[in-house]
Formats: C-alpha cells, sequence, structure tokens
C-alpha cells in the first residue's frame, strides 16, 4: 500500500510538471509577446522594454520556465533592484488589468465555484443514483422505459439551455426564487442556498441523467452476479441482498467516475457562472479571455488541472480502499 | 482478393458475404425504432445544413440580413409581435436586437455546428485510430509511450485548456482551430478504445495464422486487424459527435467559438441571456436543436452498440 | 417420511419467442443421510430443479409440489421460504470465484448467516466463522477469515462456500456442479469433504453434475435428466452395472473407464433438444440409436418398480406401437 501510495505521488508529480510545462508553452510561446500584453494601451518602448526585462522575458525560454516554476512552487520575485516585485508562494503571476496577484484574484472567485459545483455534485449524485438503482430493480417495467427515455433527453440538454428554461419558468413565470446572485454561506445561509438552487439544478440535471444511465448499467450487470444469488440463497431479506450485496459491488465504478467528474466540473461551472451571472472562477476566466489577460487564464487552467489531478489521485486511493483486489496487487 | 481465406478479418471487412457482421448489424438497426428516429433527426439537420442558401433564398432573408423593421427600439430591441415576431415571412421569428432572421440563422448555425463537430470528429478519430492501433501492436517502448500521452491528454481540464489555447491562437481561421483543438483533446478517447482492441486482437489465432503463413506486418495490420476494429471505432466516433456539438456550443457560447457574423448556435444561446426575460422564443430555436442533434447522435451511437455487439447485449 | 419430496415439478420460462419449459413433471425423494447424484446434459433442467427446491426462480413459473421436511415450498409465501434457506437448506454453486462477493471478508460472509438465522451477536458470529472455517479444513482460520475471496485458491473457496452453506446446519444440502470448475486433483478433496459432512452430519445431499464419474464417488442414488424429464432412476451400482434408458447407455458409453469395454469412449451423437420446440414423443428420439417405431409419437412413462426407466424398449415392443 505504502509502495503504490508511494508510487501514485511520483506520477502526480510527473503529471503537474507535464501540465506546468503545457500552460507555460501555450501563454509564453503562441502569443507574440506576453510584455506588450502587459504594458496595456499607453505603452511606450522604455515601459516595454522595463516590463522585458522585469518579466524575465529577456532570459532563455527554459531559464523563464524554472523562473515559472520557482514561483508556483515558493513564489518569486520579479525584476531587481528598486523595481523588484516580490510575489507570494503559490506566484501565477500578476493580473494585466489591476497587477493584483492571480492566486488572490482566483481565492477570491473560488467560494462562489465551490459553492456551485458543491451543491450540484450532491444533487446529481443523490439524484443520479436513486433513480439509477431504482431502474435497475424494476428493469424492464413501464418505470424503468420512462426514466430512461427521460434521462437520456436530460442528458442531451445543454446547460444553459436548462438553465435559462428554469429562470423562465421558476423565477420570471412562477415567482418561487428570486435571479441568482452570489451570497456569502457566511453571512446568509438561507440566502445561499436559494440564490443557488436555480444554478445547481441546471448543473446537476445533466449529469444526473448520465448518473442514472451509468449506475443502472452497473447495478443491472451486478444484481446477475453469482454471488447475488449467494446472497438470495443464504436466505437474506431483499433490501439486505441489494443495500450490503448489490449497491456494495454495484456502486464502485460510480464513484470511479464521480471522482474523475468532480474535478471536471469546473469545465460546466464555468458555463453555469456565466448564465447566471454569478461571480465564480468561470466568470474571472471569461473576463479575463475578453482583455487578454493571459496570466489569469492561465492560472485557472492550472488551478484546474491541479483539482483534476488530485481528485483522480483521490479516487485511485478511494478504489483501492473499495476493492481489496487493487489493494493487495 | 488476396490467396488466402482464412481470415474472419476479410468476413468482416465491408463488401459481405453471406451473413457477415455487418449485414447482421444491419438488419438489426431497420428494427430498432430509437436507431430510426435518430437517424431522422440527423438526415433532418444535414440536409437543412446542405441546403441552408436554398432555404434562406426561400424566405427571402440571408442570415447577415438586419431588419430593424422588425424590432421595437421602444422595448431596447425587442422583436416586434409575439413569440419573437415569428409571421409568415419570420417563421420563426427575428432576433432581438438586430432583426435578424432567427430560422436562416439556425440553418446557418447547422452548417457550423456539424461542420466542426464532424471534422474534429474525424480528427479525432483518425488519430485515435492511427495511434491506439500503433501502440497495441507495437507494444514495448513505443505504446507505453503513447498510453502515457493519452493518460496525460485525459487528465488536462478539457474545457479549461480548449479555451486558454483558443484564446491564445492567432485569429486566422477559426473554424480549422476549433475542429484541430477539439481533435487533439479527442483523440486519447478512441485511442484508449483502439488500442485495447488491437491488444486482444493482436494475439487471436487468425492473427497467428497470417503470420505464420508469412504475412508482413504491414498486411497484417491492415488486412486483418484494421477491418476488425472498424466496429469499436465506428461506435465510438458516432458518440464522439454529440460530444463535440456540445463542446463547439460552449465554446461559442462563451465566447471563443467562431466569430460573428458567422452564425452558431452556441452564439445565439449566448445572446439569448440579455433577452429571456423579455423574448424566450428566441433561445428555444438554438436550445431544440442542440437538443435534438445530441440527442439523435447518442441515439444512433448506442444503436449501433446493441447492433455491432457480437455478443448480442441489450445492455 | 422423506426430508425432501419432489412431485411433479414444473419450472417453465416465459419469453417473447415462447415459453420453456425446463423441468416436466419431475418427481423424486430424497431421505435423510442420503445423497442423490441428478446428472444430466446442459440444459437437461437439473440446475433448473435445484433453484426452484431453493425457491430461487423469479422469472419461472413453479408447478407441482416440493416438501422439506412437510413443508410446502411451491406457492409458499416469499418470506417463508427465506426462512427454510440458508438455514434448513442450504446451496453452493459451480464457481466459487464469482458466487463468494468480492468485497467482503470470508469471515463475514459466513457470520452473515449467523447473525440472520441464528439471531447471533457480532462476536459470536465471527467465532462461529472461524469453526466454521476450520470444520472444512481451512488452515489458519482465524486469519483467514479476515482475508477476501480472491486471497484464497479455487478448491479453498469451494470450502469457504462449504463452510458456509453449513453455517447453520441444514438438514439439505444442494451442490450445482461444485467441482466443475476446479482442477481435478482438488476435485477429488472437495466431494470427499462433501461425503465426509454428509456423513458426519446425516445431511441430505442433492448433487447435481453433468459427470458420471462425480455420482460413481459419491451418490447413493441417480437421477438421469434429459429434456427436462427424469428418464432413469436407480441406485449407483444397479446404474453403473445395469442401466436401461438407452440414453444413460449413452453417457456411461462416453465415460472414459479402466474397467469398460475395450475401444476409445463414444459421444452420443446429436445435440439436446430446443426447449422451445421439443420433439414429439420421447425427447430423446432424435438422437437414439435403438429407436423404434412409437418412440417419435408416443412419450414413454417412467416405469419399473426400484429401478424405472422412460423408454419403450422396457415395455412389449408390440404394445407401443399406437
Amino acid at each position: 500500500m505504502i509502495r503504490y501510495l508511494a508510487l501514485r505521488l511520483l506520477g502526480v508529480a510527473g503529471v503537474l510538471l507535464v501540465i506546468c510545462a503545457a500552460t507555460f508553452t501555450i501563454f509564453y510561446v503562441f502569443p507574440a509577446d506576453p510584455a506588450l500584453q502587459a504594458c496595456g494601451k499607453s505603452c511606450t518602448p522604455e515601459r516595454l522594454a522595463m516590463l522585458h526585462h522585469q518579466m524575465g522575458l529577456d532570459r532563455p525560454l527554459w531559464r523563464q520556465f524554472t523562473d515559472y516554476l520557482t514561483g508556483v512552487l515558493a513564489g518569486r520575485t520579479y525584476g531587481d533592484g528598486p523595481h523588484a516585485v516580490q510575489c507570494h508562494f503559490p506566484c501565477l503571476g500578476f493580473s494585466y488589468q489591476n497587477d493584483t496577484p492571480v492566486w488572490d484574484l482566483m481565492m477570491d472567485r473560488l467560494p462562489t465555484t465551490l459553492s456551485i459545483a458543491a451543491g450540484a455534485a450532491l444533487l446529481w449524485l443523490a439524484g443520479g443514483v436513486a433513480a439509477g438503482v431504482l431502474s435497475a430493480l424494476r428493469k424492464d417495467t413501464l418505470l424503468d422505459r420512462a426514466m430512461m427515455v427521460g434521462t437520456l433527453t436530460s442528458a442531451s440538454l445543454p446547460v444553459y439551455f436548462t438553465a435559462m428554461t428554469l429562470m423562465v419558468l421558476v423565477v420570471q413565470i412562477g415567482g418561487l426564487l428570486p435571479y441568482s446572485s452570489y451570497v456569502p454561506i457566511g453571512s446568509d445561509p438561507v440566502g445561499w442556498a436559494k440564490n443557488l438552487v436555480l444554478p445547481w439544478a441546471a448543473l446537476a440535471l445533466l449529469y444526473a441523467a448520465m448518473y442514472a444511465r451509468l449506475t443502472r448499467a452497473s447495478m443491472v450487470e451486478t444484481m446477475a452476479e453469482p454471488f447475488i444469488r449467494t446472497a438470495r440463497a443464504k436466505g437474506l431479506p431483499e433490501r439486505t441482498v441489494v443495500v450490503k450485496h448489490g449497491l456494495r459491488a454495484g456502486l464502485t465504478p460510480v464513484f470511479t467516475v464521480f471522482g474523475m467528474d468532480l474535478g471536471a466540473l469546473l469545465g460546466g461551472a464555468v458555463i453555469t457562472e456565466s448564465v447566471f451571472g454569478l461571480p465564480g472562477l468561470g466568470q474571472l476566466t471569461i473576463d479575463a479571455i475578453d482583455k487578454s489577460d493571459q496570466p489569469v487564464v492561465m492560472g485557472v487552467a492550472l488551478l484546474a488541472a491541479f483539482f483534476i489531478t488530485f481528485a483522480n489521485l483521490v479516487v485511485d486511493l478511494v478504489y483501492a480502499l473499495l476493492d481489496p483486489q487493487v489493494r493487495y496487487a | 482478393m488476396s490467396a488466402l481465406p482464412l481470415t474472419p478479418g476479410r468476413h468482416a471487412a465491408p463488401p459481405p458475404a453471406g451473413r457477415s457482421p455487418w449485414r447482421l448489424a444491419g438488419a438489426r438497426l431497420r428494427h430498432d425504432r430509437a436507431a430510426l428516429l435518430g437517424l431522422a433527426i440527423v438526415a433532418l439537420f444535414v440536409l437543412m445544413a446542405l441546403a441552408a442558401p436554398l432555404l434562406t433564398a426561400l424566405n427571402g432573408h440571408g442570415p447577415n440580413e438586419f431588419h430593424p423593421e422588425k424590432i421595437d427600439d421602444a422595448l431596447a430591441g425587442a422583436p416586434r409581435g409575439s413569440f419573437g415576431g415569428i409571421d409568415a415571412h419570420f417563421w420563426l421569428g427575428a432576433e432581438p436586437g438586430t432583426g435578424r432572421d432567427v430560422f436562416s440563422r439556425m440553418v446557418y448555425g447547422a452548417r457550423i455546428s456539424l461542420l466542426i463537430s464532424l471534422l474534429a470528429t474525424a480528427v479525432a478519430t483518425t488519430a485515435g485510430t492511427a495511434l491506439g492501433l500503433t501502440a497495441g501492436f507495437a507494444g514495448g517502448r513505443t505504446d507505453l509511450l503513447i498510453s502515457r500521452v493519452m493518460d496525460l491528454v485525459l487528465s488536462f481540464p478539457q474545457l479549461i485548456f480548449m479555451i486558454a489555447l483558443v484564446s491564445v491562437l492567432p485569429e486566422a481561421n477559426r473554424t480549422l482551430e476549433l475542429v484541430l483543438v477539439m481533435g487533439f483533446f479527442g483523440w486519447p478517447y478512441i485511442g484508449r478504445i483502439v488500442r485495447g482492441q488491437t491488444l486482444s486482437l493482436r494475439n487471436r489465432e487468425f492473427v497467428d495464422a497470417a503470420r505464420a503463413t508469412g504475412m508482413t506486418r504491414r498486411r497484417i495490420v491492415f488486412h486483418e486487424v484494421l477491418p476488425n476494429l472498424m466496429a469499436p471505432v465506428l461506435v465510438y466516433a458516432t458518440l464522439t459527435i454529440p460530444v463535440n456539438i456540445g463542446t463547439e456550443a460552449a465554446l461559442s457560447f462563451l465566447g471563443i467559438g467562431v466569430r460573428p457574423p458567422t452564425a452558431s448556435w452556441g452564439q445565439m444561446m449566448s445572446k439569448a441571456i440579455g433577452w429571456y426575460q423579455v423574448d424566450p422564443a428566441y433561445f428555444v430555436v438554438p436550445g431544440v436543436c442542440l437538443l435534438l442533434t445530441v440527442l439523435a447522435f447518442t441515439l444512433l451511437g448506442d444503436a449501433f452498440r446493441d447492433a455491432l455487439d457480437p455478443r448480442g447485449g441489450n445492455r | 417420511m422423506s426430508l425432501l419430496t419432489v412431485r411433479d415439478l414444473t419450472v417453465e420460462f416465459p419469453g417473447p419467442r415462447g415459453t420453456v419449459r425446463a423441468v416436466d413433471g419431475l418427481s423424486f425423494a430424497l431421505e435423510r443421510g442420503r445423497t442423490l447424484g441428478i446428472v444430466g446434459e446442459s440444459g437437461s433442467g437439473k440446475s433448473a430443479t435445484s433453484l426452484a427446491i431453493m425457491g430461487l426462480h423469479a422469472a419461472a413459473r413453479v408447478g407441482g409440489s416440493i416438501e422439506l421436511d412437510g413443508t410446502e415450498i411451491v406457492g409458499a409465501g416469499r418470506e417463508a421460504v427465506r426462512a427454510l434457506r440458508g438455514r434448513r437448506m442450504a446451496m453452493i454453486f459451480q464457481d466459487p470465484m464469482s458466487s463468494l462477493h468480492p468485497n467482503h471478508r470470508v469471515g463475514e460472509q459466513i457470520a452473515e448467516t449467523r447473525r440472520l438465522h441464528f439471531g447471533a451477536s457480532r462476536r459470536r458470529a465471527r467465532e462461529d466463522a472461524v469453526r466454521a472455517l476450520a470444520d472444512v479444513g481451512v488452515p489458519a482460520p482465524r486469519e483467514r477469515a479476515r482475508d477476501f475471496p480472491h486471497q484464497f485458491s479455487g478448491g479453498m473457496r469451494q470450502r469457504v462456500m462449504i463452510a458456509m452453506a453449513l453455517a447453520c446446519e441444514p438438514d439439505l444440502l444442494i451442490a450445482d456442479e461444485p467441482t466443475t470448475a476446479l482442477d481435478v486433483t482438488v476435485q477429488a478433496q472437495i466431494l470427499e469433504l462433501i461425503a465426509g459432512v454428509q456423513r458426519d452430519r446425516g445431511l441430505a445431499v442433492v448433487l447435481i453434475t453433468h459427470d458420471l464419474g462425480v455420482v460413481a464417488r459419491v451418490a447413493d442414488d441417480v437421477l438421469v435428466m434429459y429434456a427436462g424429464r427424469s428418464v432413469e432412476k436407480a441406485a449407483v451400482a444397479e446404474l453403473f452395472t445395469g442401466p436401461r434408458h438407452p440414453y444413460t447407455r449413452g453417457l456411461l458409453g462416453s465415460l472414459p473407464r479402466l474397467d469398460g469395454p475395450p475401444g476409445a469412449p463414444a459421444p452420443i451423437p446429436g445435440n439436446p433438444p430446443d426447449l422451445l420446440s421439443p420433439p414429439g414423443g420421447c425427447p430423446f428420439h432424435p438422437r437414439c440409436p435403438e429407436r423404434i417405431d412409437g418412440c417419435a409419437t408416443v412419450r414413454p412413462e417412467l416405469t419399473g418398480g426400484a429401478h424405472p426407466a422412460a423408454c419403450h424398449l422396457l415395455s412389449a415392443p408390440e404394445e407401443a406401437a399406437p
């Protein structure tokens, strides 16, 4: 187990290094000149030259990359002498728009995105798994078929379409909820939840549908396994057979996928935020792209990559705990 | 054809003799109502995309014609008339703010959506098949390298990286850029499947037999292994199309897809955000188009999988 | 009174292309302390029979009567049959790997039945599980109880299955192809174990197999099934020395034997019948080398005292013709 863990951590480090390199390449190698972007509209040649030096762009490319890595891992200092600017760990650079550290900007927006993601994840996991299990246990009944047609349709619904439909039906016509805005959970938990119900629902519907189908397939397969027949042959009540023996084996693949989707959720959150106008990481990214504020885009990309990689690691570890065959392999 | 009639590979290839797997699958598909429905919707949208200039000639409005008379400045530019301004000339109403014909923009949007998603799927499928086949057949270090790269690409937060990548690329040919970027992030999915299939095919008897008769590596790959990969590749390629339709729409929605004035469904959705309270009819059109195309390709892909599954499983 | 009495059992699977009658009018009785071998090819209805006894059919229609120690199982309430399962009758299956839950420790899998049927405490049930493992010859049972199924060898897994089946001291043990998935050397050990516990505990055992060699080794009586029907019943020695049904003779002929007639064993030509449209008359007649006139039209009844068989050859040939 320890050996396995060590190997996995090493793998994670490797993946993160490559992702850093890829991010670096995308943003430092592709665009003509980052300093020009940073310099802004009222740019003078002197200022440009100064920025060039300060951003380290006069150094060889590989030095720039190691500078960048050092910044991420330990913080760095831009420039030298009186112009030196300290960038604390984890340094992802400064926004071209307002010279705020990218990290601070992101941490500012993170609670909104996390609120959306966590609520939606909870909702879709509960809803999707429940629907899938029910469908599997009632396989080939009318309920099962209706459920599968419904989930196939909802899995094809784009998030923004669902979002706008919900807003028209629930807010505009129904008047049941307010138009979403972000209320910090600390100051008003009820208001927080009320404002986020629609974003949660819009994002969760898509995933819940996919999870219902996945859960159903996995449970149908599991309930046909010989060990389920053994459990029945022992005289266990059907509920114990389903819950203790069926779900235990049938939900393992579902949770594996869940971990990976959690990491990828940021992509879905970007769209949800921009429909509902919530000030999260997604909005930050879209604004930054609009203003060619590359350090911010880069920072978000890197943060998302970290999330995914760690989610994958956690999935693997949980999987090792859930599945004894992996643990002892 | 070849003088060696000992391979199932040849019989799985398109010129079917008797009850080949492809014939059987075709027969099964003809009785699959979901597949036929999916096919009908796909055909409808493909026709619509191909006939876009004809269709807009029919209603008389090009996709980029402004019609100020259709919108009401007193209402900040909302279309005049009910249901988004639907009338005998504007079959699906007018675009708020500009008065462009929603129907015309929808059919031209279908062009972009289908063009980009199909091309991106083709790129991903070709690259995925080639690399997966190489990895599975070469084995050893080549396999290790390709597999690692696939794992790596899959561990990227795809939408965010697509956004990042597209946003820094020089704005030369946006359509091509989208196709390449989506293809790049898509190939490992098919690559993994092809690699797995190749590995299991590589050690089957008929490949051994071909090897024993002194067939060259190249011949074995192209005549024995590749034909047997066509079924899974077709299935996953079909299931990749709806994903790409969704991605293209999402990117356009976020403002980094095709550039205006080129019409795209995602862009229409994005524009609708400012208008859904006044003119909800406007977002329904691109929304339903996206729903239908994604659903149709998914139905088709699922049906292919069921029909081509040699075990005949009906899961 | 017999422990297990099966009368006129039918098991039917309704399907889209018609109803399959997997078991068709099967009757037999089994006393405590005896082992009945049920032999037949795959699709002969032997597994459908065992699942019917356990009340484990979900989609099938079960008719006739199955009495366990005077309690009727066919048509009894779900709960009533469930209380008998694992307690009065237990079953072991062909593939011990897939029949054990991969994510539960084996000790827990055994203890679960003790808790369920005897209301044992967790700790008590755990002790019982260790003892059950020791009883079936699992070495270091206390440690092994904490292992997962995949950490056991095939033979050891089947021992775990047997320990689980015997944990609640049932009266009837049904063993469905218990050795088919195992190595030959391990097969003998497992058969030995089943025979041993059968002797020690006075169990009634139904041993389901396609392998006459297995039957010869452990069974007292044999029932030969073909196409859902019983074609011959006899004590083991009688069946092997004087088979009366051509199908039984065919099975014996396909068995390699050291003491048999010289020459290679000959398999029975042809395939088992399609149960969606079984042949008329005697279901075996299309494959029967000794077929006579009436075989294709009249279905032979099981007749003949202590060693009955269902074959027209056994009655006077002139009476058999319609």
